[in-house]
Parts: structure tokens; C-alpha cells; sequence
């Protein structure tokens, strides 16, 4: 039923829609890890304006499908006259998709850490930069690094929406492959399985994380 | 951007067709995909012989899967098999088969967070295995499962926009055939359909916060 010649003919394109999707999931959970902490300290900063804009980001984005943001950029940029191709359109919509997710994962845990921590930090004379900096935001990351895998699969899954506007991924390259060799079947199962090679092992880490955190504490 | 032009009566009717087999198709996949996924989570949560670690590995390899992949598989790959779909019927399995797998994990965890002193005690009353599933750990279970499965519908209700790549004709589909018209209508359109998926989503997670204040 698997017909091996498919992959082994078309290991380029698979290599590189593989080496695509690494990239562009990683481009934008660093992107999304900046972009996610600056919202993280929005939605608790004590002014009141920026806890709204805040709110408002993490609540609109996580309620929309992730394509309207990838076509916004695909598609509504360029009517604006700034032109993106689909790998950059892609990676800036799941950029700003997924900082949305991780913006309450930051958030969640910069809660955690005691209010006592901030307070004797303040009082020890340092601005509220250098207590977010130096003070919160250490202590916060054990408990947003779980939260984080999990959001680094989800990434690596929702890349495939690349395809959607010819992003050069794993998937696009599936596509191209099958309608090259008119073989479908095979040509899918060998993209699953190189899916599987970069979310299963990071699945399996993360359970172990989780698991290890939650006995430390 | 030309929202007048966007939002033409022939526009917004086609747009409103398009959100009518959204939300059928969500619906249909939220009720299929929440008998499936509690099934699933039942089993795998009871340890059954055989049954429970095969459960576990289609579990693991469809949730770490994209789902656009499987409904572009259900759709194109297995009628070179012989098993061939109608697209709607298609859309829904694919989603059917991702959100059970995702909806057995919220489950089994719910399940799993009852104290083991419910079930013994239930046991050692003469309560069978059925009858402690049943009366003892699936009524407090479903009650802490409510945040999760109602964030796991709205995630669903968002992949249905997904099946653009195999051209159901709902919502995200027409848009695209909308926006395609003139270049100035991307903007406007999307802004529409965002707030569409916004008005559901968000009405879904304040009736969800809203069960959660009454059973806590």
C-alpha cells in the first residue's frame, strides 16, 4: 500500500518543507515569545489603558481562526502596498497568533510569583523596569516553560497553514509532490510522518517537564 | 479599502450562507466528536487490556498531527484506498476524529483528578465497576472537564475554517471568493469574518466562565 519510491525520489522536497517548517515555527515562537511577554506586562502594568489594549489583543486573537490573521498579512497587507510572500506572511501570522496564547501563559505565571516580591523590591528602590527584569520575570519562566512547549507543538502543527498561501512547507511540498506523481496516499503519510518526527519526541519532553515541575513543587 | 463595495447585500448573503454550514458542521463535530472523545477518554482512563494502549497510540499520533493534513488526507488520499467522502461528510470526519482525540485527553485527566478514596469507597460499598464510573467519578469529573471542553469547542468552531483546502463552502471558503473580487476588499472582509468567529468564540468562553462560577 506504501509506495517507498515516493519518498525516496522526493527527499529534497521533503527535506526542505521540513527545514521550512522548523524555521518558520521557530522564527515565530521567538517572535511570539517577545511579542507575548511585552502583552504579558500590558495586561498588569497599573495603567489602566495598557491592561485594556492588553485584554483586548489577547481576547480578539485568541477568538478568531489563525488563517484570518495569516490572510490579513497574505492578503490585506499588499492592498495597503506593503508586499510579503507567503513564507513571511505565514511566519508573521503565526508570530502574532500564538503570542496571544503565550501572553497568558506569561502572564499566569508572573501572578505566581508573591506580591511580597515585587513590594520588597520596590521599596528597594528599584523602578518598576528593573523589578519586572530582575525579579519577576526569572522566577515566572519555571512555570511558563510547560505552557511553552505546549505552545511550540501547537506552532509546528499550525504552520501548515503555510500552505494555505504557498509558504514553502512541509506540506506545500506534500502538495507538489502529489500533484507531480498523481500519488496521494503515500505522499501524505510520509509528510504525517515527518510531522510526527518533530511534535512527538517535543510531546513526549513536555509530559516529562510537566511531570518533573510538578513533583519540584 | 472599499467597505461599501465589500459589503454588498449579494456579499454579506453569500458570507451569511457560508456561516450557516460553518456553524452546522461545528455543531454535527461538537456533539460527534464529544460522545467519541469521552468514549475514548472512559476507555483509556479504565486501563482496558489491548484496547486502551492501542486507543493511546491513534490518540498521540492524530493530536500531534496538523489537522489541515488530515482533512486534506480524508479527503484526497483515502479514496486511493476505496474510502471516498462527500466534502462536508469529509470535513467532518477529519475534525470528528482531531477534537475526539483532544476532547479523550480532557477526559481521561478529569477522570484521573478524582481522589482514588471515591472509587475505593464506592467499591467497597458494593458499588460494581460500572455503577462507580457512572454515579461516582463521571458526575465529579465532567463538572472540572467544563472550561476545557468548552475552549476545546471554540477551538473547533475555528478549524472549520481550515477546510478552505478542500473548498467547503463555509464561511472562511466564501470569504476568500469575496475578497478575490478586488483587491480592496481583503481588509474589510476580514475584519467582518474576525468579528463573526469573535462574536461566537467569546459568547461560548463567558457562558463557559459562567458555569464555572456556578459549580465551583
Amino acid at each position: 500500500m506504501l509506495d517507498f519510491s515516493i519518498l525516496t525520489n522526493h527527499l529534497p522536497e521533503y527535506g526542505e518543507g521540513f527545514l521550512n517548517t522548523i524555521k518558520a515555527s521557530v522564527f515565530a515562537l521567538l517572535g511570539s515569545f517577545v511579542l507575548g511577554t511585552i502583552i504579558a506586562v500590558f495586561r498588569i502594568s497599573g495603567f489602566k489603558p495598557l491592561r485594556l489594549i492588553g485584554a483586548a489583543y489577547v481576547e480578539f486573537i485568541r477568538n478568531i481562526p489563525i488563517l484570518i490573521v495569516v490572510l490579513f498579512f497574505f492578503l490585506g497587507l499588499p492592498s495597503l502596498g506593503f508586499k510579503l510572500d507567503g513564507f513571511q506572511a505565514g511566519t508573521l501570522g503565526l508570530t502574532v497568533y500564538t503570542a496571544a496564547f503565550i501572553a497568558e501563559a506569561i502572564r499566569a505565571g508572573i501572578q505566581s510569583v508573591p506580591a511580597g516580591q515585587t513590594e520588597a523590591a520596590r521599596s528597594s528602590g528599584m523602578t518598576y523596569m528593573q523589578t519586572m527584569l530582575h525579579v519577576v520575570l526569572p522566577q515566572a519562566i519555571k512555570l511558563v516553560i510547560p505552557p511553552l512547549s505546549n505552545q511550540f507543538i501547537n506552532l509546528i502543527k499550525n504552520s501548515s497553514v503555510l500552505t494555505i498561501v504557498s509558504g514553502f512547507d512541509l506540506m506545500y511540498f506534500a502538495d507538489i509532490i502529489s500533484s507531480e506523481t498523481y500519488v496521494t496516499f503515500s505522499t501524505y503519510i510520509f509528510a504525517a510522518v515527518f510531522y510526527l518526527l518533530l511534535t512527538l519526541p517535543l510531546s513526549f519532553a513536555a509530559l516529562a517537564l510537566e511531570k518533573r515541575l510538578a513533583r519540584s513543587a | 479599502m472599499d467597505f461599501a463595495g465589500a459589503y454588498s447585500p449579494d456579499n454579506l448573503r453569500f458570507l451569511a450562507d457560508g456561516l450557516k454550514l460553518t456553524l452546522y458542521v461545528a455543531a454535527v463535530s461538537i456533539v460527534l466528536s464529544f460522545v467519541f472523545g469521552t468514549i475514548v477518554g472512559t476507555l483509556r482512563y479504565m486501563r482496558v487490556p489491548v484496547l486502551s494502549p492501542v486507543l493511546a497510540v491513534i490518540v498521540e499520533t492524530l493530536r500531534n498531527l496538523p489537522l489541515l493534513l488530515i482533512i486534506f488526507f480524508i479527503q484526497f488520499a483515502l479514496p486511493e484506498i476505496g474510502f471516498k467522502f462527500t466534502v462536508t461528510a469529509g470535513v467532518i470526519t477529519a475534525l470528528t476524529l482531531f477534537e475526539a482525540a483532544m476532547i479523550s485527553e480532557i477526559v481521561r485527566a478529569g477522570l484521573q483528578s478524582i481522589p482514588k478514596g471515591q472509587t475505593e469507597a464506592a467499591r467497597s460499598s458494593g458499588l460494581g465497576t460500572y455503577q462507580t464510573l457512572r454515579y461516582i467519578v463521571l458526575p465529579q469529573g465532567l463538572r472540572r472537564m467544563v472550561p476545557p471542553l468548552v475552549s476545546q469547542f471554540i477551538s473547533l468552531l475555528k478549524d472549520t475554517s481550515l477546510a478552505v483546502i478542500v473548498a467547503l463552502a463555509e464561511l472562511m471558503h466564501n470569504a476568500q471568493i469575496v475578497m478575490a473580487q478586488n483587491h480592496n476588499y481583503p481588509i474589510p472582509i476580514l475584519l467582518l469574518i474576525a468579528l463573526v468567529y469573535f462574536a461566537i468564540n467569546y459568547t461560548l468562553s463567558l457562558l463557559s466562565r459562567r458555569l464555572e462560577a456556578r459549580t465551583t
